[in-house]
């Protein structure tokens, strides 16, 4: 039986005995309790996408969803798709053309470019612009996150 | 310590001591994979301060700046690596720990670590080469002189003899410490590794998740800390009361902390200290403080900007550059074109808040610390914490983001003294992102009001800009300043630059190519207005004043950054831009249209074009083109082209929306929604051509930037929309 301050998250595909107060944005949790660190802080306001993990294999903004309304949901982090098949091709495609910069924002952004794929194998420029949206990258690496992406997903297609 | 931080160094003592400290059960962590491939640490030889190879013959290189995005974590162990003439495939690089009497300057900022490290750095490669030779000369008795190199062996042709790098580490470590200045150096037709596209050495880790960023630094019992500060500058702590928040769940301590030597160390402040960052917000939120916030008393934006209407209208600055007579000139000019023009505060941003992590303990102080300046941090603890600079270690971690934000070690000097507080616990300082906004050191404001005079001919006779800037007691500060030789200074004969200064308690910094950033709009955006008064256009009338070639300025001065500006290379670029967008075949009207800016900066010579669609209020960013000049080489072609396209987002997100507002020394913003960044929907599709020419390569982490924002301005008054004078753009609330 969990006490009222006790929660069991699955994360990536374990279980978790987080002791912490309810209203600790899932993000906290996850990087200071579980110590995950494929998660990242960057505006605490669902407004950068630094933070994005998926949920039952949706993207969400952990760092504003508190962590008693996550219940039996699976959380999904970077560390958690490691061996997926569609995030290999993300990451073969995001180091063929080394998307990155200060890389602080790419795990947000792989984690929304495989919930982008997942559903929609062949996406378009616009809709790949739609579903990264949310994704701020203070670098300014979205030509090349658009152009990985379509890598990828040409992959799918080939 | 981390689990995977990028805490590996090449210096021993460190290692031994870092594992000591954090228990045999960490210390596979802080492993370099050399080392995890002997059992045996002595299987690993230190070759030279950055060269270090194992019996495999794995070669370890050490990065010695910090890793802000700018890719010298891989471009200068590229040159490392070119010199000591390896496969890049065996290299493994560490970033190396701040220690000055190994590796000098450690520092990111000024777009210098090309510019300065493209011979120290090939140098540092082929003293480790040479040492090599040497080991295998002494080995076989064969002379040196009949010794070659190539990826990782040393060769003897006649005989067709080699010896791999891994089997002569051991000897090559007792070999004399060559003299760098007489090191032979390949013939950069040579190159294999400069010059080749090559993926930065993290990317792969970052893909993992790694705990790489100063804010991933972890170890057993680390304590969260948050820092409440006055919400405005310069205020002062009068009173607190810390009953409620010392209650709260998970908090440890909360502490009143003295302000020490001014914002850029530590102002007064009170800390919540907790188990997890969480709490320690939630606590926060429960202090009653009392300030007295007396000292930004009238320092509003709206204040700033009438104060400046009124200098601009007495029109009497102190004097910064004379030339000729340029107001008699204007008085008999056949035309004369007037504006003013303005930019504003504006924040860094980094996407990584400020943070920094500090355990001091028997004395000693150790930190994590995502700086670009390891050195300033050091150096402000020992002398306003009382720790010597030789009792603290700085780890350099991986850094979301510098910006030049981290030039201050604000941050830095802030957990050292939670440190100090809470001897023996490892605390970690984390800002939240409003605090990042709302206490950073703004890119400043300043407004120019320029006259330009044209004589018949439509020739540029005459040139006047009256500047206000910020700063105190009359002097500009260094990141609010305009060099007299100012592009078009010394290419027009009848020039006056004057400039006052506004008293401000903002506190201000360098922002990604300081000064530039705000001037480059003003002048080429006033520029475009006397070409079109001219009857031509801006490129035309910039290629014609850069006409003959002249070298404006001086090449060095005591930053290293002088301000040679070469008027062969601007035509280089310039035409080169020209071409590659279709300039002269561009259509008008339909609300489409074409601008152009260069800029000059950080010694590189840039010329942009953009293509935008205007409509209404509405701006869209079709296609930019780019054309530079850095110099003879580009190191790392991925890197650099990043570097580019990653500066035109920013300098469009800039121009686009990007304000810091302020109502007595308060900061009216606190996150994306109202300090907005480029997104990628707003970003065009970018061209980059490289003009190489033959100079000594420079920096590319800046110099992009600049004239993006007089491109976009100057395409829009071109697609049949307003001249945007007074940035930002779109203006946001």
């Amino acid at each position: 039986m969990l006490e009222e301050d006790e929660f069991m998250l699955v994360v990536n595909g374990e279980e978790r005995l987080i002791k912490a107060s309810a209203d600790m944005p899932l993000l906290w949790a996850l990087r200071q309790e579980v110590g995950l660190s494929g998660v990242k802080f960057g505006c605490g306001a669902g407004l950068c996408g630094a933070c994005t993990v998926h949920l039952d294999g949706s993207p969400v903004r952990s760092c504003v969803l508190p962590l008693g309304s996550v219940g039996s949901s699976e959380v999904t982090t970077l560390e958690g798709i490691q061996d997926d098949p569609l995030a290999e091709r993300l990451f073969d495609a995001w180091l063929e053309i080394d998307v990155m910069q200060c890389g602080y924002c790419q795990a947000g952004q792989i984690m929304s470019a495989h919930a982008l794929l997942k559903d929609n194998p062949t996406p378009s420029n616009e809709e790949i612009d739609m579903a990264m949206e949310g994704n701020i990258c203070r670098c300014g690496t979205y030509p090349r996150i658009r152009e990985a992406i379509r890598i990828a997903s040409e992959e799918e297609e080939a | 310590m981390a689990t995977g931080q990028d805490a590996s160094t090449l210096d021993r003592r460190a290692f031994l001591k870092v594992s000591a400290l954090v228990g045999g059960g960490m210390a596979l962590s802080l492993t370099m994979p050399g080392m995890a491939r002997g059992a045996d640490s002595d299987e690993v030889v230190e070759l030279t301060d950055f060269v270090t190879i194992d019996h495999a013959g794995l070669i370890t290189i050490a990065a010695k700046n910090p890793e802000i995005g700018q890719g010298v974590k891989t471009s200068l162990p590229m040159l490392i690596a070119e010199e000591l003439d390896c496969a890049w495939d065996q290299v493994n690089v560490v970033q190396a720990d701040f220690d000055p009497s190994r590796y000098e300057r450690q520092r990111a900022g000024g777009s210098l670590a090309i510019r300065f490290e493209w011979l120290p750095m090939r140098q540092a490669g082929a003293a480790a080469r040479q040492m090599l030779v040497a080991a295998a000369a002494e080995t076989s008795g064969l002379p040196a002189s009949e010794l070659s190199t190539a990826s990782g062996f040393v060769r003897h042709s006649a005989s067709g003899r080699k010896w791999s790098y891994g089997e002569l580490a051991s000897a090559a470590a007792r070999q004399p410490a060559p003299d760098l200045a007489k090191v032979e150096l390949k013939d950069p037709k040579d190159f294999g590794i400069v010059g080749k596209p090559t993926v930065g050495v993290d990317s792969a880790r970052v893909l993992r998740g790694e705990a790489l960023f100063g804010i991933d630094t972890r170890m057993p019992g680390m304590l969260h800390a948050v820092l409440e500060t006055a919400p405005a500058h310069g205020g002062k702590l009068k009173s607190a009361d810390t009953s409620a928040a010392k209650a709260a769940r998970g908090v440890v301590a909360v502490l009143k902390l003295d302000g020490i030597g001014g914002p850029d160390a530590m102002t007064d402040c009170v800390a919540v200290i907790a188990t997890n960052h969480w709490y320690a917000e939630q606590a926060r939120k429960l202090l009653t403080l009392e300030w007295d916030l007396g000292a930004a008393k009238g320092h509003s934006l709206d204040a700033y900007a009438k104060e400046a209407a009124r200098l601009h209208d007495a029109d009497k600055g102190a004097e910064l550059r004379r030339d000729g007579d340029a107001p008699a000139r204007l008085a008999e000019a056949a035309k004369v074109v007037r504006a003013r023009y303005s930019y504003p505060f504006i924040a860094h941003a980094t996407l990584e808040p400020q943070n920094c992590t500090a355990l001091y303990k028997d004395g000693a102080l150790e930190m994590w610390a995502p700086t670009q300046t390891p050195d300033r941090g050091v150096g402000m603890i020992e002398k306003l914490l009382g720790i010597p600079a030789d009792r603290q270690t700085v780890h350099i971690t991986r850094i979301g983001g510098g910006f030049g934000r981290r030039l201050f070690a604000d941050f830095m000097v802030q957990a050292a003294a939670l440190a100090k507080a809470m001897p023996g616990k490892p605390v970690q300082l984390l800002w939240n992102r409003a605090e990042d906004i709302k206490r950073d050191f703004y890119r400043p404001g300043g407004w120019h009001s320029f006259a330009a005079g044209l004589d018949d001919d439509g020739k540029l006779i005459a040139f006047t800009d009256h500047f206000s800037t910020f700063g105190s007691e009359g002097k500009p500060h260094h990141s609010a300043s305009m060099q007299p030789i100012h592009f078009p200074a010394g290419l027009v004969e009848d020039l006056l630059y004057t400039m006052d200064v506004i008293d401000t308690v903002i506190p201000m910094g360098p922002l990604r190519a300081p000064g530039s950033n705000a001037l480059a709009h003003a002048f080429q955006g006033f520029l475009d207005e006397v070409a079109e008064a001219a009857g031509k256009d801006l490129p035309t009338l910039m290629l014609e004043l850069c006409a003959e070639d002249r070298v404006i300025g001086e090449d060095t001065n005591a930053w290293g950054t002088g301000w040679a500006f070469k008027t062969a290379r601007a035509r280089g670029v310039i035409e080169k831009v020209l071409k590659d967008s279709g300039w002269a075949k561009r259509g008008s009207g339909d609300g489409r249209g074409m601008g152009f800016g260069f800029y000059f900066s950080h010694q590189g010579y840039f010329a942009e074009v953009a293509d935008v669609s205007v409509e209404g209020e509405d701006v869209k960013v079709h296609k930019l083109w780019v054309a530079a000049d850095v110099g003879s080489h580009i190191v790392n072609p991925m890197g650099a082209e990043a570097q580019v396209t990653g500066a035109i987002v920013d300098g469009l997100a800039q121009a686009m929306g990007q304000r810091i507002s302020f109502t007595d020394g308060v900061i009216e913003q606190e996150n994306f929604d109202t300090f907005p960044l480029g997104r990628i929907s707003a970003t065009p599709e970018i061209s980059v051509s490289w003009v190489k020419t033959d100079n000594p390569p420079s920096g590319l982490g800046e110099p992009a930037l600049p004239p993006v924002v007089p491109a976009l301005t100057n395409a829009i008054y071109a697609a049949g929309g307003k001249r945007i004078r007074d940035l930002p753009i779109q203006s946001w609330t």
